[in-house]
């Protein structure tokens, strides 16, 4: 049985002055040190000021880049003189058209018996009812075969540039790797608004970009411009439903092979008309009537081979952007 | 001065865009900026081609019957050439692009000049 304490002793026990310092009610130090009443706090709009400055001077010191006076003057000048420069260039180029031949008329230099031949030669020498078509892959398509190899490139330069280490595990990897990795694992899925709108759109983009492709040699089209179409298709396809969908059918292999069954088509087709070209042989692929779907030769199929790759390239672009390698 | 800038209004346009797009890549110190203005002067190329391909009252040059005359179509070649010049853009801009990633990722900065700092800095 416990003895119950009196008043005055409990104030003299340890619990007591215990339990009041660990509520709160009671400092030790309270009475033997000076304190001062707080006031309210309040920024001054100088104090303000002098803070932003503070944090902007810590962290150009931290970062390393402090800026002299030198570098500032030279940053002014520089900004000068290029605005200068500029509008010196836009005068002289202001200046030299003034001087050029008026648009929209016959007489300028550009319309030479070049554009004659294309123009007037050119339907029954490449069978492309659309000049330009048969401008680039016939007259020129040593041009767009360039062209096409230029992308292709630029896809492997970009995925060389792009690509993740793959060895690196997610532990060792620096935190902003981490983010990358962690962006692609936690990236927004199943939107209900793009995925019923990607429904019904993807399909028509894609058939479009198809028509545009199959009429380059009829209508406006060709390779480039149904390719990009086709292209943008798939992006949405990708953004709507995910990587998961997509790498089914469009993976590195498949950006591999179709992009060098398309150029080395390319190569070997006009080699070929090139040769017979050249040697002045009669060459074996019919013309066709003008204006039909299947006429004008090798056209049609240099521009699905150009729409193949354009559309694998800007798909890869994108893919690589967002991921980093296939 | 010839007096011929009104009637190139478009060429004109051309001119001024492509100074814009200059001035951009001078003065802009972020690489992102930088780009933008190389693609702003990529434009004023087109503008400037297709001025260049322009006749008056004339259909593009998609043939009508089977005969095409030169009097009734426009000029096909500058056509060809923005065809040409659209596609080196794209490829320059997306290697350029990359290549931005990766400093990104080095320096953790996109300033052109904080990253020049950075460089001299590590020696």
């Amino acid at each position: 049985m416990s003895r119950k304490k009196t008043e005055r002793e409990y104030k003299r026990s340890f619990a007591y002055h215990f339990f009041r310092w660990l509520n709160g009610n009671e400092d030790p130090l309270m009475g033997q040190v000076e304190m001062k009443p707080q006031k309210p706090y309040q920024e001054t709009p100088e104090e303000i000021r002098r803070k932003i400055r503070e944090r902007n001077a810590l962290f150009l010191r931290f970062y390393g880049v402090v800026k002299s006076r030198e570098v500032r003057n030279f940053e002014r000048v520089y900004k000068i003189a290029s605005v200068i420069f500029c509008s010196i260039l836009i005068a002289l180029l202001l200046l030299t058209v003034s001087y050029l031949p008026p648009v929209g008329s016959v007489e300028r230099p550009i319309n030479n018996e070049v554009a004659q031949r294309y123009i007037e030669k050119g339907l029954e020498e490449t069978g492309a009812v659309n000049i330009v078509s048969g401008m680039i892959l016939d007259y020129r398509a040593f041009d767009t075969l360039g062209e096409s190899h230029v992308l292709f490139t630029a896809t492997v330069t970009v995925l060389i540039l792009l690509r993740l280490d793959k060895k690196k595990d997610s532990k060792n990897s620096s935190p902003m790797e981490r983010t990358e990795i962690d962006d692609q694992v936690y990236e927004p899925q199943n939107d209900a608004i793009l995925q019923g709108a990607a429904f019904i759109l993807v399909p028509i983009i894609i058939i479009f970009g198809i028509y545009v492709i199959l009429n380059g040699h009829l209508g406006p089209g060709g390779g480039f411009s149904g390719g990009a179409i086709i292209g943008a298709g798939l992006i949405l396809y990708l953004n709507a439903f995910g990587f998961q969908k997509t790498e089914r059918f469009f993976t590195e292999k498949t950006y591999k092979w179709i992009s060098f069954s398309a150029l080395s088509f390319y190569c070997v087709a006009k080699s070929y008309s090139f040769y017979t070209g050249a040697n002045h042989l009669e060459s074996i692929i019919p013309k066709g009537a003008p204006g039909a779907i299947l006429s004008s030769g090798l056209i049609l199929p240099l521009n699905i081979a150009v729409g193949l790759v354009v559309a694998s390239t800007m798909y890869a672009f994108f893919v690589m952007f967002r991921k980093g390698g296939f | 001065m010839g007096g011929n800038l009104l009637i190139n209004y478009g060429e004109a346009v051309a001119a001024i865009l492509f100074g814009i797009g200059f001035g951009n890549l001078l003065l802009q110190s972020n690489l992102i900026k930088k780009i933008i203005g190389l693609n702003i002067m990529d434009s004023a190329i087109y503008l400037f081609l297709a001025e260049k391909g322009y006749i008056a009252g004339r259909i593009a040059p998609i043939a009508i019957d089977n005969s095409p005359h030169v009097e009734d179509y426009i000029n096909p070649i500058p056509s060809g050439l923005v065809l040409t010049g659209i596609v080196v853009s794209v490829s320059v801009t997306a290697l350029m692009l990359s290549l931005t990633i990766r400093l990104y990722k080095r320096y953790h900065t996109l300033d052109l000049d904080e990253i020049s700092q950075v460089l001299k800095r590590e020696g």
